[in-house]
């Protein structure tokens, strides 16, 4: 017989295939958190003076804050002092300088994700910068960037190598004092990648990071900083992965970007971390805060993301709309299945003449899932005949998920046009029977039927991803159908 | 091909289909006529493996088979095939898209191996040309916003490339224009064979006059009261269906 609604309840027996742990050596702090792991942890990563009084002023910011209460989400207070703040493979010395010197274990981790970073296998036309815990492990194609004047390097070299970019740039989008969690990240970041793309550059390669959390009881904290100067572009990439373990782990990242005049930023996110077993237990908690500054005339910048892993996201990749005729976009595919849950969105702040802004959100909720789309669409005074698109979309998938949309719209200056436009739809089974009466089984119906209403998102995601994220929907859903 | 025997089939605790009997050889048209609300497109629905069904008593075979036991795929893939009544809008997949799944999953069912790009291609716009559709249908999301009469011609574009050996159209005449359904005809005609059957449920004698069936049932109240030949259709046309109602009822 057909899926009825009582077996499309019958949820996953799905495997994570990303949930293998490497076995390494490493070195990693005791957990707990205070000033002193702060110091620790700067001087570890040889950092200049300047940056341990960022990070100081950062935590202390934290700690008069509360954690936000206002999202969609449930889960217990996290205990701070319980996670490790620094896990790094061990290495023989300040950091390999060929792969060669790259443990063998770490590349074979990579390799079984589907990431080589030795030479010959490398991703053709894709550079690749490898995070695996807190630290970067590798970076790809370093030297034909270099011809091209484009810095694309971990972090923490770009504090060593480029401190003057970084002292301009480095939280000027998101200041220390923005949120709970971008202040905790901006106190104790680790790794994460630095991109400059000089004046009239257009980047010869994708750009990407692979970030995976590996070792327990750590927490990853990502930091990333885009600059596209003048008349630029850019297209950048970045996946995520972690091992099942029956504990949550903490992802908290902050991601800055800068567009100056004509620059352009095109920024792509496949998110897989664990999304927790079938019951509810473990998972990655995923809180990340990403913004975009177009801060030049005709600056853009595009956030496209597909997220299906872990087991709390909250996430707002939005875009400051400084420059006059700037455009922002956001398209984004948030997938949730079993107990997993989703509270995410975008903020299009309008703020430059004729700015313009596209929101494209689909949401997927099935099994015990909730699945939120929170969006602000802001136009200030200043934001003459400043447009705003939105669209919104949600699919349930049986009868015991959910499907929320808090639509925020400010607006000030009387010439703008803003539209919303919002749906919720069913699988119906008269969709599956007829995919069934056409020969499909119901699982490969039910993907096909959620890759077409995700079809406007997946068609903004550069190829090698599109594949990808194709193939990753199909998965999530496993086991969605009886 | 197709032996219904005795058939029951009920809806929660109502009885809809009450023992229906039916034997359907390879090469056979039968046609399926009777008033709204007689069970015709539960029947056909019950062939083709929808849920929601219950089958109290009976039993359906095909191809030797136990029809009523197959996973509604497996019925498609073994080449049951069912023109829907009312064809169901898929926003985001192309035609042309389900078109290939499709037909890949029911050559994978019997060991082949998936259809070249080129040979889909050439096969799919042949049929498209002898349904007399544009190209554009190809790339349009499945039945999102076609016509009615536009949805119709789609099943049958299906059933053309798929090839099934039983195929049910359920009232695919409903909504098609005059020349949409000489087009259609044509098209069911040309795919008829020494081994595939058909059973057509029609309202109406028009469809009869281009697809000449072997034999005309009439089914009232969940069962067959009438068979005969072809022109069983023209006499139903000429006096409706209540004298056989009125028959049945004083049997
Ligand atoms: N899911 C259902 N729940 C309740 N009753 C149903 C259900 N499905 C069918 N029925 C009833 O069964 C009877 C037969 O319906 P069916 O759709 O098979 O008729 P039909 O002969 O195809 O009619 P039409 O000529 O109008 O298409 C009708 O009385 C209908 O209301
Ligand atoms: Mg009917």
């Amino acid at each position: 017989m057909s899926a009825s609604t009582q077996e499309i309840n019958n949820l996953i027996n799905q495997e994570y295939k990303q949930g293998f742990v490497t076995e390494l050596e490493t070195n990693t702090f005791l957990p707990g958190l205070d000033e002193s792991v702060i110091h620790k942890l700067s001087k570890i990563k040889n950092e200049p003076e300047f940056m341990l009084e960022y990070r100081l002023k950062a935590f202390r910011h934290w700690q008069t804050m509360k954690s936000p209460e206002w999202a969609f989400v449930k889960f217990d207070p996290i205990d701070y002092q319980s996670i490790s703040y620094y896990s790094a493979p061990k290495r023989k010395e300040d950091g390999p300088k060929s792969l060669d010197e790259i443990d063998p274990q770490i590349l074979e981790a990579y390799k079984k994700l589907g990431i080589p970073l030795d030479e010959q296998e490398r991703l053709a036309g894709v550079a690749v910068d490898a995070v695996f815990d807190s630290v970067s492990v590798a970076t790809t194609f370093k030297g034909k960037l270099k011809d091209a004047g484009v810095i694309f390097c971990p972090i923490s070299e770009a504090l060593r190598d480029h401190p003057e970019l970084i002292k301009e740039y480095l939280g000027s989008v998101v200041p220390i004092t923005d949120n709970y969690f971008a202040a905790l990240n901006a106190a104790v970041f680790t790794d994460g990648s630095f991109v400059y793309i000089p004046k009239g550059v257009r980047c010869p390669m994708e750009l990407s990071t692979y970030f995976r959390i590996n070792a327990a009881n750590t927490g990853q904290f990502e930091r990333t900083l885009i600059i596209a100067d003048e008349g630029s572009h850019v297209s950048y990439l970045e996946g995520c992965t972690a091992p099942m373990r029956d504990e949550n782990q903490l992802h908290a990242a902050v991601v800055e970007l800068v567009a100056m005049k004509d620059a352009v930023i095109k920024y792509s996110t496949v998110q897989n971390w664990y999304p927790g077993d079938k019951n509810g237990l473990g998972g990655i908690y995923n809180f990340v805060t990403k913004r975009a500054d177009c801060r030049g005339a005709n600056s853009k910048v595009s956030w496209t993301q597909v997220e299906t892993g872990s087991a709390i996201t909250w996430k707002y990749p939005s875009c400051v709309l400084t420059g006059d005729n700037s455009v922002g976009e956001f398209y984004s595919v948030a997938l949730t299945n079993n107990y997993q849950q989703a509270d995410t969105g975008t903020k299009m702040i309008h703020i430059g003449k004729n700015t313009r802004s596209t929101i494209v959100s689909k949401g997927i909720s099935a099994g015990k899932a909730q699945n939120t789309y929170r969006g602000l669409v802001k136009v200030l005074k200043s934001a003459e005949n400043a447009r705003n698109y939105t669209q919104c979309d949600s699919l349930l998938v049986g009868d015991q998920c959910g499907a929320h949309t808090f639509p925020y719209i400010e607006v000030k200056q009387p010439s703008a046009q803003v539209e919303h436009e919002a749906t919720t739809s069913k699988i119906s089974e008269d969709q599956l029977f007829f995919c069934q009466q056409r020969g499909l089984s119901a699982e490969d119906a039910v993907s096909m039927i959620v890759n077409g209403f995700c079809k406007e998102v997946f068609k903004e995601l550069p190829m090698e991803f599109a594949v990808e994220a194709q193939a990753l929907l199909g998965l999530s859903l496993e086991g969605s159908v009886g | 091909m197709l032996s219904i025997k005795n058939l029951h089939v009920s809806v929660g605790d109502k009885p809809i289909l009450k023992g229906i009997n039916l034997e359907i050889k390879p090469g056979e048209i039968h046609a399926i006529m009777g008033p709204n609300g007689s069970g015709k497109s539960t029947l056909s629905h019950i062939l083709s493996g929808k849920s929601g069904y219950t089958v109290t008593e009976g039993s359906a075979t095909y191809q030797g088979k136990d029809l009523l036991e197959m996973p509604p795929e497996i019925r498609a893939r073994e080449g049951v095939f069912l023109a829907f009544q009312y064809p169901v809008e898929i926003p985001g997949v192309s035609n042309v898209y389900l078109l290939k799944a499709a037909l890949n999953s029911i050559r994978k069912h019997h060991g082949q191996s998936e259809v070249d790009a080129m040979d889909f291609l050439t096969l799919v716009k042949g049929k498209v040309r002898l349904l007399e559709m544009d190209e554009k249908f190809l790339y349009r999301a499945v039945n999102e916003g076609f016509s009615g009469g536009e949805k119709k011609r789609n099943e049958i574009l299906q059933m053309a490339i798929l090839e099934p050996k039983l195929c049910i159209l359920d009232e695919t005449d409903s909504g098609l224009d005059i020349d949409a359904l000489k087009i259609v005809s044509e098209g069911v005609n040309s795919l008829r064979s020494p081994d595939r059957s058909f059973v057509m449920v029609t309202h109406y004698q028009r469809l009869l006059d281009y697809i000449k069936p072997d034999f005309v049932h009439v089914l009232a109240n969940g069962q067959i009261v009438k068979s005969g030949g072809a022109e069983l259709a023209l006499e139903l046309e000429e006096k409706g269906y209540s004298w056989l109602e009125d028959a049945e009822a004083s049997a």
